[in-house]
């Protein structure tokens, strides 16, 4: 045994820090795709968990509305408020609806919804599976003949798929509340004038690739916390990483998703 | 204290483990175990923390992949069934974690209808209700039915734990470390409810330990883990009191001498 570790030890000595670097993010890497192929063959097959996935919805969504209602009507607020002095230079206030429009569906509602997520979602889900890892409560459900993957991840990866436009919907709702708050004091519009030039604006491919793009986020927040959570070690020191490593990462994943899909709508609108 | 009276079972093994050997890196944990659990028997396994005792009930549940040997559980080797018949093989093993792993976020009674609504068919809620009530009554613990488990003590955790895996009547039960962390009181507690299970229920058991007030209460037989090996197996008196290894007295004073 001894003499095994010698020899372990001095291979890793001898190889460069770059190569084992390399291998341990290629190693993380194809983890991470078996555990999201794990997800797409569990997915489809029965039984559907369908009490736990409306449970979970339930977590996911209703319980984050406080938050995204807040959030969405303050964004609706400070973003007509600050946007006015300059369209009022060009006497264009009358287009802060048409700006409003496009800032909130186009960017800012499933954005921040999707980051808003993360720091709330994301952490719960890796600390949540990252405790019941090491207080082995997935393998008690594995022993009893439950399949913990597929009462676990599926069902919240499925509710933060399906939820993060739900409430990326319910942010738009609520900023163009906050909008016209704002715009009713300082300009004389009537509201239904209002919702008629914030809906001019915007088209049918700014709101599917709105969904199209919660979905992404959802699905992005919900695996991650849950391989975080999921496959949590070393005790209650394991628990605070993977909640912290799931906001962390899932943030971080969430802006390069939006560049690409920014790229790829961009060149579906010049086409 | 006497040793636990030896019960006269059927020398029908229902698990035969053979030449099992498990490494982590460099670390060779079981080195060639070989064991057999008799029908109607507790099987006690000592051994110092790190054993691998732990492990060695975690292969047996199929919850940990051996680099070698087999494991024979009610008949079927564990390392060759599939998925759906691991599954199966699950429902007829009781296992009580060390810590209880009762799920945090549900009530005693969701932590105990939770094996029964998912692996028993057409039970009507006057079914679940009956089998629950019956579970909790034969740890004793009836009261808690609507508590959740932050609301427990170490003990009355233990117990719930032994109540979840009962609630699916297994053949086997596997108990990991079921004294650990508790006080002397309760650790008798709990010994006497693993007594008390294993005569109402019929069911052969593997006791994971390093208590040996609790081995020696409860054990048919005692299998000691040294070096990764079986190497002293026997009644409680022929392991320790009536042995020259000096593993085995040391082991011994440290439990009750010191």
């Amino acid at each position: 045994m001894q003499a095994s570790q010698t020899s372990s030890s001095t291979e890793t000595a001898e190889k460069p820090v770059v190569t084992r670097r390399l291998d341990r993010m290629f190693l993380a890497l194809s983890d991470v795709a078996s555990f999201v192929g794990q997800f797409f063959k569990e997915v489809f097959a029965p039984p559907y968990e369908g009490k736990e996935i409306i449970r979970q919805c339930y977590e996911v969504g209703v319980r984050s509305l406080p938050l995204i209602s807040l959030t969405g009507f303050i964004t609706g607020i400070v973003f007509t408020n600050q946007s006015r002095p300059s369209l009022a230079t060009f006497g264009a206030t009358s287009w802060l609806p048409s700006l409003i429009s496009i800032a909130l569906v186009r960017a800012l509602a499933p954005l921040v919804t999707a980051l808003i997520a993360s720091g709330r979602v994301g952490s719960n889900i890796g600390a949540e599976l990252g405790s019941m890892r090491v207080t082995e409560q997935i393998e008690a459900m594995e022993v009893s003949g439950t399949n913990p993957f597929k009462f676990l991840v599926v069902t919240r990866v499925i509710a933060t798929t399906f939820m993060i436009p739900t409430l990326a919907m319910f942010f738009v709702f609520l900023g163009v509340m906050g909008s016209y708050v704002n715009v009713a004091q300082n300009e004389k519009t009537s509201f239904m004038s209002f919702i008629e030039t914030f809906f001019s604006s915007i088209t049918f491919l700014d709101i599917n690739s709105t969904i199209i793009k919660s979905l992404i986020f959802g699905f992005t927040i919900g695996i991650v916390g849950c391989y975080k959570g999921y496959n949590s070690s070393k005790g209650t020191e394991g628990v605070g990483k993977a909640a912290n490593a799931s906001v962390v990462t899932s943030m971080f994943l969430v802006f390069i998703e939006e560049l690409l899909f920014l790229q790829v709508i961009n060149a579906i609108r010049a086409a | 204290m006497n040793p636990k009276k030896p019960v006269n079972h059927q020398k029908e093994a229902v698990i035969t483990i053979r030449n099992l050997k498990i490494s982590f890196g460099d670390l060779h944990v079981l080195r060639g175990v070989d064991l057999d659990l008799y029908q109607g028997e507790n099987l006690v396994v000592l051994g110092r923390s790190g054993t691998g005792k732990s492990v060695l009930i975690k292969i047996i549940a199929g919850l940990l992949e051996p680099d070698q040997g087999s494991v024979n559980v009610l008949g079927e080797d564990v390392g060759k069934l599939n998925k759906r018949e691991l599954d199966a093989l699950r429902l007829k093993l009781g296992f009580s974690f060390q810590n209880s792993a009762l799920y945090d976020s549900m009530t005693v009674r969701e932590n105990l209808e939770f094996p029964l609504i998912r692996n028993v068919r057409n039970l009507s809620r006057a079914d679940i209700n009956k089998a629950v009530e019956e579970a909790l009554a034969d740890v004793g613990l009836s009261q808690t039915i609507n508590q959740m488990p932050s609301e427990l003590s170490g003990g009355q955790r233990k117990r719930i734990g032994i109540a979840r895996t009962l609630i699916l009547k297994p053949e086997i039960m596997l108990y990991d470390e079921p004294t650990a962390g508790l006080d002397p009181i309760t650790s008798n507690e709990i010994n006497h409810l693993i007594n008390e299970v294993q005569e109402r229920h019929n069911t052969s058991s593997i006791i994971i330990t390093h208590d040996l007030t609790c081995a020696k209460a409860v054990g048919d037989r005692i299998a000691m883990l040294l070096d990764g090996r079986f190497e002293r197996q026997g009644t409680f008196d022929e392991v320790f009191e009536d042995s020259n290894d000096e593993r085995a007295k040391q082991f011994y004073e440290y439990n009750f001498v010191n």
